[in-house]
């Protein structure tokens, strides 16, 4: 535990570093709602809208913020008040939520200190640093401000408690982070499969016994939450404002999947046949605004809806699904799960590109048990920090994320050299027997060109773009940036199948 | 213009610490310890809490010189005397402040040479190269006499008196029993400061021109320039900086002369950096200092069971008056009849620990050993 409070103790005083740095919408939205939960009662807390920042959050974090507003009461009154407080930013109200993100990060040291307490000890620390000093958190969480670390160490404590073998516990913990934020609902699925094959085994009357253990316990969860919202019925009002589809297919800013892909070739495909002859007409409808009518935002290729992207995520999950049905073993669930992340990342509807955060903090862990996935993980997050980076677009914040990238670029090399040279003898023909073609190598060639081509992208984004256009096309490099970092998520997320497919 | 203080630290500063770190761990400088940490020592020498809030928070230039004054040590340990010279006037003529480690340079170099066999030979050589970069960077000025004792008041300027704001100088925490100002006038103050700063430094100068060694010359920095800091005339905060590098290159051999001394000189700076509202930094930064001094790798770890506990008690009691002075200064006002208090309290607390730690520093640095000598005899230039 000393350890891993140690690289926590370190990575809290960087992030009190980064207190004065980029400030964005979402202390506004946090803020109210701290002011939200605090000032009105519960039957009103997902009908008001006073303001534009409606609670999207289950009841679980609505609850936590109600919690954070107590103290924030004390501090200083106005940040709680609901009128007088609407953005509100003195350095009272600033300083305050900066230091309530760093101090829920503590959850996320507890989960990091579980999964990997068990871990020899040099990659115990190195897991330590991958977790706790994670550049894609300090740049989400202490920059832009979320409350993300947080939720990610609940995450990461259920896992621990399914690689343990304590499932109910497991189970119970992942329901608390659905209440809390119900976005990580994508790895239900994979939850559900594993809970019934390797939770509820034995005889029928025994299986039956703790599937019903199970199901109330989840269901006690829920009751918690949404039991009070039920009770006033406004559970149709809490849907509405939890799951918004008014939304479009991507984000303004294309998070890297799949849909990056199919949109560039829809317009490839548009522009082509407009060259030869075909009648194309433009679409009416954008990809980030709603769904309008009938009308598609695609000009050639078939319209998406959410029904398509959903029915892709479970298509794209079934083997890790199946495979959890068959042989369901507590040591492959932490690859499950994060694959299971990852897909619902790479053809979910509107998703975000911090949605990333959700496959690549798991991941760290299982780089802990070959070079294989070391070698993986070196890649992926690299991709996801930088993919991140149109986040922080402005120049104050330039140098801290390239040196947050960089020095976590540099720590994994180190790190991952010397995990090499410290693998046994047993290990090394393990993976030799796999046929990897790098053997010893951290990154192959191919590797080497896609992460030199990185920095082009960020060469043409900063100086040669301004250079040859101007002001002209501002939506050009960060399209670029998206591209290409949806390049190295396809590669992942295909890694990713494979290694399950072949190996678990 | 903060880029060009990181692109200054970095181009300068840290190869320079890069270089040192390889020189001392690989001449074996400071004896045959066990467990050895080069990385810490890098991370110490780089990352003192102090350099980086002065230069990139008050904002100032001190890394370039402080980086070629690191250099120049780097370079009298692998035995490039000339290059050390060269890099030591370039340090003074950035900031003459580097003027403090002077005695240093002089005394063991001068040791050196008259140990081998053509010592005046050795001391022209010097002697050529010191004066051919200072011609080089005077040149502009070097048409007129007058133009060079224009540049040279401004670069001195005595008329501002003994001591700006509060600084835990000899001088500014004795004035509060003796008041200097009014028994003395400018000129005799600056001479009795200039007896009191060679009488400070003349043992560890005597010392090291009779018996050169390379933790000799370390601990022979560290304390010049601290009997510069303490009686010099017209010394400012920021100068802590210059003990504070010989400091940090003993890191290893003193840890707790270091991180005690590291504490007390971001103390006397606390007024400073409040004023610039730098306070969140300051905390983060001493406890970031704190967290890699104590890291759990253990090889650095300074084991406190093992100190008495009167010695124990000894530290526990300015620790924790400084605590409480952090608090005041924040949160009260002082009477107005002394408008200045608790600046003075601060000040006169690093005072008594700076005294103690010199005491210490000398005393160390007279009881070295006189092994040296004979070898470099032996191991003439081939």
């Amino acid at each position: 535990m000393e350890e891993a409070a140690w690289f926590w103790g370190v990575a809290t005083c960087v992030k009190l570093l980064l207190v004065p740095t980029y400030h964005s919408t979402d202390f506004e939205v946090h803020r109210h709602w701290l002011a939200l939960t605090s000032s009105l009662p519960l039957a009103r807390w997902y009908s008001d809208a006073s303001s534009p920042w409606t609670l999207d959050y289950p009841p679980l974090f609505a609850y936590f913020e109600l919690l954070l507003s107590l103290p924030a009461s004390l501090l200083d009154p106005t940040i709680v008040d609901l009128v007088a407080g609407q953005n509100y930013a003195a350095s009272s109200a600033l300083l305050f939520q900066r230091v309530s993100v760093a101090a829920a990060d503590l959850v996320l040291l507890l989960g990091a200190h579980r999964l990997a307490c068990r871990l020899p000890p040099f990659r115990r620390r190195l897991a330590f640093a991958f977790l706790l000093w994670s550049p894609a958190l300090l740049i989400v969480d202490h920059i832009h401000f979320q409350y993300n670390g947080f939720l990610l160490g609940i995450l990461l404590l259920s896992l621990s408690f399914l690689a343990e073998g304590r499932d109910l516990a497991g189970g119970i913990a992942f329901a608390v982070l659905i209440c809390s934020k119900h976005l990580f609902l994508v790895g239900a699925p994979v939850y559900f499969v594993y809970l019934l094959r390797h939770y509820c085994r034995g005889g029928f009357g025994k299986a039956l016994g703790r599937f019903l253990a199970v199901g109330s316990a989840v269901g006690a969860v829920f009751a918690a939450a949404f039991g009070p919202f039920l009770y006033h019925g406004q559970m149709l009002q809490v849907l509405h404002r939890l799951f918004p589809f008014g939304r479009g297919l991507c984000h303004a800013y294309w998070a890297p999947n799949f849909w990056v892909f199919y949109i560039v070739l829809d317009k490839i495909l548009a522009f082509v046949l407009a060259k030869l002859g075909f009648v194309i007409q433009a679409p009416k409808a954008s990809f980030t605004g709603g769904l309008v009518g009938d009308s598609s935002p695609f000009a050639v290729l078939p319209q998406v809806t959410p029904a398509i992207t959903f029915l892709l995520v479970i298509l794209a999950m079934s083997p890790c699904l199946i495979k959890a049905f068959l042989k369901p073993q507590s040591k492959h669930i932490i690859r499950w799960v994060a694959y299971a992340y990852t897909c619902g990342f790479m053809f979910g509807w509107h998703v975000h590109e911090k949605a990333s955060l959700h496959f690549t903090i798991p991941l760290a862990i299982v780089a802990m048990e070959s070079l294989d996935d070391a070698r993986h993980y070196f890649l992926l997050s690299i991709v996801s920090c930088y993919s991140l980076f149109p986040l922080l677009f402005e120049p104050q914040e330039y140098p801290v994320k390239i040196l947050l990238l960089a020095v976590h670029s540099i720590l994994m090399w180190l790190g991952f050299c010397q995990f090499r040279i410290s693998r046994t003898s047993h290990q090394r023909k393990m993976s030799d027997s796999r046929g990897s073609c790098e053997k010893n190598q951290i990154i192959g060639c191919a590797g080497t060109c896609y992460l030199l081509g990185l920095f082009g992208v960020e060469l043409w984004g900063q100086l040669l773009h301004p250079y040859f256009f101007g002001d002209k096309l501002p939506f050009l490099p960060l399209m670029l940036v998206s591209i290409y970092c949806a390049m190295g998520m396809m590669y992942s997320w295909a890694w990713q199948l494979r290694q399950i497919v072949r190996f678990c | 213009m903060r880029w060009t203080v990181l692109s200054s630290d970095l181009l300068l500063f840290f190869p320079a610490a890069l270089y040192f770190v390889w020189v001392y761990c690989r001449r074996n400088v400071g004896g045959d310890k066990e467990g050895r940490s080069a990385p810490w020592l890098l991370a110490m020498i780089l990352l003192y809490p102090c350099l980086i809030l002065i230069d990139h928070g008050h904002f100032q230039y001190n890394c370039i010189s402080l980086g070629l004054t690191l250099g120049a040590i780097a370079a009298v340990l692998s035995r490039n005397e000339l290059v050390a010279s060269a890099l030591f006037s370039l340090a003074i003529n950035h900031k003459q402040m580097s003027l403090y480690f002077a005695p240093a340079f002089f005394s063991h170099l001068l040791g050196k040479c008259l140990g081998r066999q053509n010592p005046i030979f050795e001391v022209m050589k010097l002697g050529l190269v010191v004066i051919g970069t200072f011609a080089l960077v005077w040149q502009p000025y070097l048409y007129s006499l007058e133009a060079v004792m224009e540049v040279l008041s401004r670069l001195s300027p005595f008329e501002r008196g003994k001591y700006e704001d509060y600084v835990a100088n000899f001088w500014c925490s004795t004035s509060i029993f003796i008041k200097w100002k009014r028994l003395f006038p400018i000129q005799s103050m600056k001479f009795l400061s200039l007896i009191a700063t060679v009488s400070a430094f003349l043992p560890s100068f005597i010392r090291q021109v009779k018996a050169p060694s390379d933790r000799g010359f370390l601990y022979a920095l560290l304390n010049s320039s601290f009997s510069f800091y303490l009686f010099s005339y017209q010394v400012h905060e920021k100068s802590i900086l210059l003990p504070l590098l010989p400091a940090s290159l003993l890191a290893l051999e003193e840890p707790l002369l270091f991180g005690w001394l590291m504490y007390y000189a971001l103390l006397s700076m606390y007024p400073l950096l409040c004023r610039d509202h730098l306070i969140l930094q300051y905390i983060s930064v001493l406890a970031l200092f704190g967290f890699i001094f104590y890291s759990p790798d253990g090889r650095s770890g300074m084991r406190a069971n093992s100190f008495s506990i009167r010695k124990r008690a000894l530290m526990t009691l300015p620790l924790l008056c400084s605590f409480i002075l952090h608090v005041i200064y924040l949160s009260l006002r002082p009477p107005k009849k002394y408008p200045f208090l608790f600046e003075a309290m601060i000040m006169l607390l690093c005072f008594s620990q700076f005294v103690i730690l010199t005491l210490h520093t000398n005393t160390k640095q007279l009881m070295l050993p006189d092994c040296s000598t004979r070898t470099e005899r032996g191991k003439k230039d081939l």
